[in-house]
């Protein structure tokens, strides 16, 4: 194990574990997706380290591709954002992702 | 974080938080239990290869040694797609292309990449063999390509009627059955494959699977991107 | 602690973050999310098991299972996507449980 390589881990999970974190505090559903893909992706760079390349492949294809691409449909239905309850405001439309999950606005 | 947002009460994100760490602990003391000093099953899998019919020995536990565990994970995707179909797949736009008007770029792009995907998936396919590949991630790359054509605005072909598609999500699971039962009348056990076809059975099994496989990621999510507004209007929120 | 050892342990922490993500957060996507890296989670863990052994290569049977696993996640995600677009529509929620267990966004907030 070389220094280099141990560091490039140290780094690699790092990120792992920090966008796990911001996935699942994100506010924004589009945002935290966007992420997750972002995860699977290095994800699939952890399999390679593991020298699990099988597993790298059908990660970035299903984990990141398949994965990702239903999500961010499913977002796109419920509007993006992480307020799970019909409120008496007039729904937002496309713009209601880029706004802060602010239900008192 | 922004206040607005609904969370747990302050108890129950208090019990999930010592529950957690309580769990993170033991996950922890457990995973380095361990012992380093065994040759897990790699050497006995090593040592069989010769019978599996491939040479890689990832494949060979896939579609041979364990193929127990992917013959009732064909049959969870299969399932998993009858139950997305039922819950989503209803509706009658369903099989109309996702995006209305399509982008030209991106449906260029799409003609252009799609052929090489399938090309890619063949590779996959056969490389499973003697490399990493096989078919799994060859279903993966077929998926994907359709996927990719569903976002480019590209419809169901009229040639692929709803029973032929229901025939293809299936087929992979019915060749499968079908070969795991009839090795049982060469003399052998479910799934125990004859040394000397155990090569062509894998590869027959692995093709079927393949193409159910990508037509299962491109059913689940065809289906499951189902037009929202109708939806809006029944339930009467939305605009 | 070997390089394996650091993945192992990773995969363990991000079951542990995503347990707490999945309990604590009402948002069915959320939780769905949740769910995806706790799989992760679990995989890493196996991969890193299945490099702890004597013999060079890793062991192939931790690594089969993990590829199962990562197919069925992926038509178990669909599935559970698709139902919650249809909670959604059918009741304009995307929460399990009735809204008077939690704040309505309104009227939360300090």
């Amino acid at each position: 194990m070389t220094y280099s390589g141990y560091l490039y881990d140290l780094l690699l999970i790092g990120t792992l574990l920090w966008l796990a974190v911001r996935i699942l505090a994100e506010v924004k559903l589009f945002k935290a997706v966007v992420l997750f893909i972002a995860f699977g992706l290095l994800m699939a760079l952890a399999w390679v380290r593991l020298a699990a390349p099988d597993i790298a492949l059908a990660e970035a294809a299903i984990g990141a591709g398949i994965t990702g691409a239903l999500l961010l449909d499913a977002v796109g239905h419920m509007r993006g954002r992480a307020a799970p309850y019909p409120t008496d405001e007039p729904a937002g439309d496309a713009s209601a992702v880029t706004e802060m999950g602010d239900g008192r606005g | 974080m922004a206040s607005a947002v609904p969370e747990s009460p302050r108890g129950v994100r208090l019990a999930a938080g010592a529950l957690c760490a309580g769990f993170g602990v033991l996950l922890v003391r457990a995973v380095l239990a361990i012992p380093e000093d065994h040759s897990g099953l790699a050497p006995v899998v090593a040592e069989r290869l010769v019978d599996s019919g491939v040479k890689h020995p990832v494949t060979a536990v896939l579609l041979n040694f364990r193929s127990y565990d992917t013959l009732l994970e064909i049959a969870v995707l299969v399932l998993a797609t009858i139950g997305v179909l039922s819950v989503a797949g209803s509706h009658p736009r369903v099989w109309a292309p996702v995006a209305e008007e399509a982008d030209p770029v991106l449906s260029a792009l799409a003609r252009l990449l799609a052929p090489f995907m399938v090309l890619a998936s063949g590779y996959l396919l056969w490389a499973g063999e003697h490399a990493p590949g096989g078919a799994f991630q060859a279903g993966a790359v077929l998926g994907a390509a359709g996927v990719l054509l569903a976002l480019a605005g590209y419809a169901r072909p009229a040639w692929v009627t709803k029973f032929g598609l229901r025939v293809v999500i299936s087929v992979g699971f019915i060749v499968f059955l079908a070969i795991a039962v009839g090795v049982m009348f060469l003399g052998g056990v479910l799934l125990e494959y004859p040394r000397d076809y155990a090569k062509a059975l894998v590869l027959i099994v692995e093709t079927w699977l393949t193409v159910s496989i990508g037509a299962i990621l491109v059913s689940l999510f065809i289906a499951s991107a189902s037009p929202i507004e109708e939806l809006r209007a029944r339930t009467g929120s939305g605009r | 602690m070997s390089q394996t050892d650091v993945y192992t342990l990773a995969g363990a922490a991000l079951f542990v973050i995503s347990l707490y993500g999945l309990i604590t957060r009402p948002h069915l996507i959320h939780k769905i999310l949740a769910l995806n890296i706790m799989s992760g989670g679990v995989f890493l863990v196996f991969v890193g098991i299945a490099r702890r052994v004597m013999t060079p290569d890793p062991d192939p049977l931790p690594h089969a299972m993990v590829l199962t696993g990562i197919v069925v996640t992926v038509s178990s995600t669909a599935y559970a996507l698709a139902l919650a677009k249809r909670i959604y529509s059918e009741t304009g929620a995307a929460v399990l449980d009735a809204p008077d267990v939690f704040e309505r966004p309104e009227a939360g907030g300090d």
